[in-house]
């Protein structure tokens, strides 16, 4: 029971970026900027909440945040049809330089901000936020007209287009999603898990949501039960450490702590089969 | 043309005297350079304490203080080197994983002063500033089996290296001391030095093992405490903290802290260096020199009780005096 509570928040941050990059990818724009979105988006949110003493309005700075950076983003690869993963790096990059660089500005502390009482930060609320957006972006992608614009911005732009919807229009309101998204995963970093936010504390969430929506073959459902399941290895390997397998020695915490990233490789490898990324991710559209 | 090429000269010329002029003048101030391991200055732990020392010493002697945070393990190097040429009289570095860059630079710039905490340079122009951590964490662990009543008590470590098993076993030995049969649940944050600044998962750690059973934990892990302090606080249960004082973080949930007074080893480096006395090698703090300690004040006293504290000074005077002997994991006994 302990342990799925534990798999349930640890997941979190994670669904709220993969959903992210789910609409972002599946638009047809690549998004490895999903770290440094989320990072924005956990400063944000724990400097408004911190300031306000109002987790809401911590949650509403970081989407706000991520829809800023995705802002920046969507001009460098979408208006100015740059390369998305360097791009996407380069967000990373700015992210991480640019947090410490304000924290000192607002707080006059290098790279954290000052820690937020109980009443400032959620018990539970963005658990049941995240299974809402999941099951949102699901009905969403397969029933109404955006989604389905969402899809073909990403698999056939051109027949998108010759339908008359602005291809590129589609992608930048779609990478703005993902900005807000990331950033409330951020967000549910840094005011739900923990009680502040401190430098890099995004730790590569970031690519372990990119991870899962692979694995989630850009589907909704599948995603979040790749986040899920990142989750439980988590929660698992917290419970194996210093865990006696035979002999007098536990087995080694190094051991123990490749154990999600192992079974990551090996379910990708092995069980999922052929992943199909959107036909013209990657792609920058322009109109023939 | 040819005037031009005087007038040249002659603002080269004011250039260069007025190179040759300053640099007299910065040579008249002190200057120390602190540089910080991936916590950061405000990780209200080790750094902070390393932080807190050189300011007082700042303040006291007027030196001229710089620090820098390493963004990276391979950053350390560059920056040792940086300093050394710009001509700081003493550099302090902060934290075992410096311990390579120290030793290259202290060997390229031998009239230059530098100080490493948590280890060994064997250089003659490098004090290395060691603490005895095991018999702190010894105290720190007898305290967590006084007040325990579940007979169950946690551990949690930041990154996974032999500085931090030793945190380990003397808080685990000291534990036992109190009562044989205590269990110690113990766990790692990371193998990285990532490790240090991952609250989200440090809470996620103690949570299971307050879960678990355990009514007190101590951690060692630089910025990631808050964690720990914010599981404490919402399953009301104890928490011990590190290096610094962190009693005050939450108020009445913090049983106390396992001081490591980095700050008056870094104090006392500038102060040497500052009279001309400084000396290279091993200096150590231990309980002996109240190097290491447990913290009480305002914020733990209604915990720390007076017959936990006697107790606990009692055991303070059998470590000092060599009847208890704390186990050490950099010796394995």
């Amino acid at each position: 029971m302990e342990v799925i509570a534990s798999m349930l928040r640890v997941a979190t941050p994670l669904l709220f970026a993969a959903l992210g990059g789910m609409v972002s990818e599946r638009a047809g724009v690549v998004n490895i900027a999903l770290e440094g979105m989320m990072l924005i988006g956990a400063f944000a949110g724990a400097a408004v909440a911190y300031t306000t003493q109002s987790p809401w309005l911590g949650a509403g700075a970081a989407m706000l945040a991520g829809v800023f950076i995705a802002a920046f983003y969507g001009l460098i690869v979408i208006q100015l049809r740059a390369n998305q993963i360097i791009g996407g790096t380069a967000i990373n990059m700015l992210a991480a330089g640019l947090t410490p660089f304000l924290s000192k500005i607002f707080f006059d502390v290098t790279g954290n901000t000052p820690s937020l009482p109980m009443e400032a930060r959620f018990q539970y609320a963005p658990m049941i936020a995240a299974w809402v957006l999941v099951i949102g972006a699901w009905f969403w992608l397969k029933y109404t007209p955006s989604g389905t614009w969402v899809r073909f911005a990403g698999e056939k732009p051109e027949a998108l287009e010759s339908a008359g919807v602005r291809v590129n229009r589609v992608r930048w309101i779609s990478v703005l999603i993902s900005g807000c998204l990331a950033g409330l995963g951020g967000a549910s970093l840094s005011i739900f898990l923990a009680s502040s936010f401190s430098r890099n504390m995004t730790a590569g969430r970031g690519f372990m949501a990119l991870a899962a929506l692979i694995f989630g073959r850009w589907m909704p459902i599948p995603t979040a039960i790749a986040c899920l399941l990142f989750g439980f290895a988590d929660a698992a390997q917290i419970r194996l450490q210093g865990v006696v397998l035979w002999g007098a020695e536990p087995v080694p915490v190094q051991f123990i702590q490749i154990l999600p990233y192992l079974a990551t490789i090996l379910v990708l490898a092995g069980f999922v089969g052929q992943s199909r990324a959107p036909k013209s991710l990657g792609l920058p559209f322009k109109k023939g | 043309m040819n005037f031009n090429k005087n007038v040249g000269l002659l603002l080269g010329g004011l250039l260069w005297s007025a190179v040759q002029l300053s640099a007299p003048l910065a040579h008249a101030e002190f200057k120390v350079a602190l540089v910080l391991d991936k916590g950061g200055r405000d990780d209200k732990s080790f750094n902070s304490a390393a932080y807190n020392g050189a300011t007082q010493a700042k303040d006291e002697f007027k030196l001229l203080l710089k620090y820098v945070e390493a963004g990276d393990d391979n950053a350390y190097e560059a920056l040792l080197r940086s300093f050394a040429q710009k001509n700081f009289d003493l550099i302090i570095s902060i934290g075992v994983a410096q311990a390579e860059a120290v030793k290259k630079a202290a060997e390229k710039f031998p009239q230059k002063h530098f100080a490493i905490v948590d280890a060994t340079v064997d250089l003659p122009n490098v004090r290395s500033l060691l603490f005895e951590e095991h018999e702190g964490s010894y105290l720190v662990g007898a305290a967590a089996a006084l007040v325990s009543k579940s007979n169950i008590i946690g551990y949690i470590g930041g990154m996974d290296i032999p500085l931090i098993r030793r945190f380990e076993m003397g808080y685990a030995a000291g534990a036992k001391k109190i009562n044989p049969k205590i269990k110690v649940i113990s766990n790692f944050i990371g193998v990285t030095s990532d490790s240090w600044n991952n609250p989200a998962k440090a809470k996620e750690l103690a949570l299971t093992q307050f879960n678990g059973g355990a009514d007190v934990v101590f951690a060692a892990a630089g910025a990631s405490n808050a964690g720990l302090m914010d599981a404490a606080e919402e399953t009301r249960k104890y928490a011990i903290g590190v290096d610094s004082n962190q009693n005050w973080i939450k108020p009445g949930r913090v049983l106390t802290s396992m001081l490591k007074r980095v700050d008056t080893a870094v104090y006392a480096a500038c102060k040497d260096a500052f009279n001309n006395k400084f000396t290279g090698g091993v200096v150590r703090f231990g309980l002996q020199n109240k190097g290491v300690d447990y913290a009480v004040d305002q914020h733990n006293e209604k915990l720390l009780t007076p017959e936990i504290r006697k107790k606990l000074d009692q055991l303070k005077i059998e470590i000092i005096s060599r009847k208890i002997k704390v186990p050490d994991y950099y010796t394995k006994k």
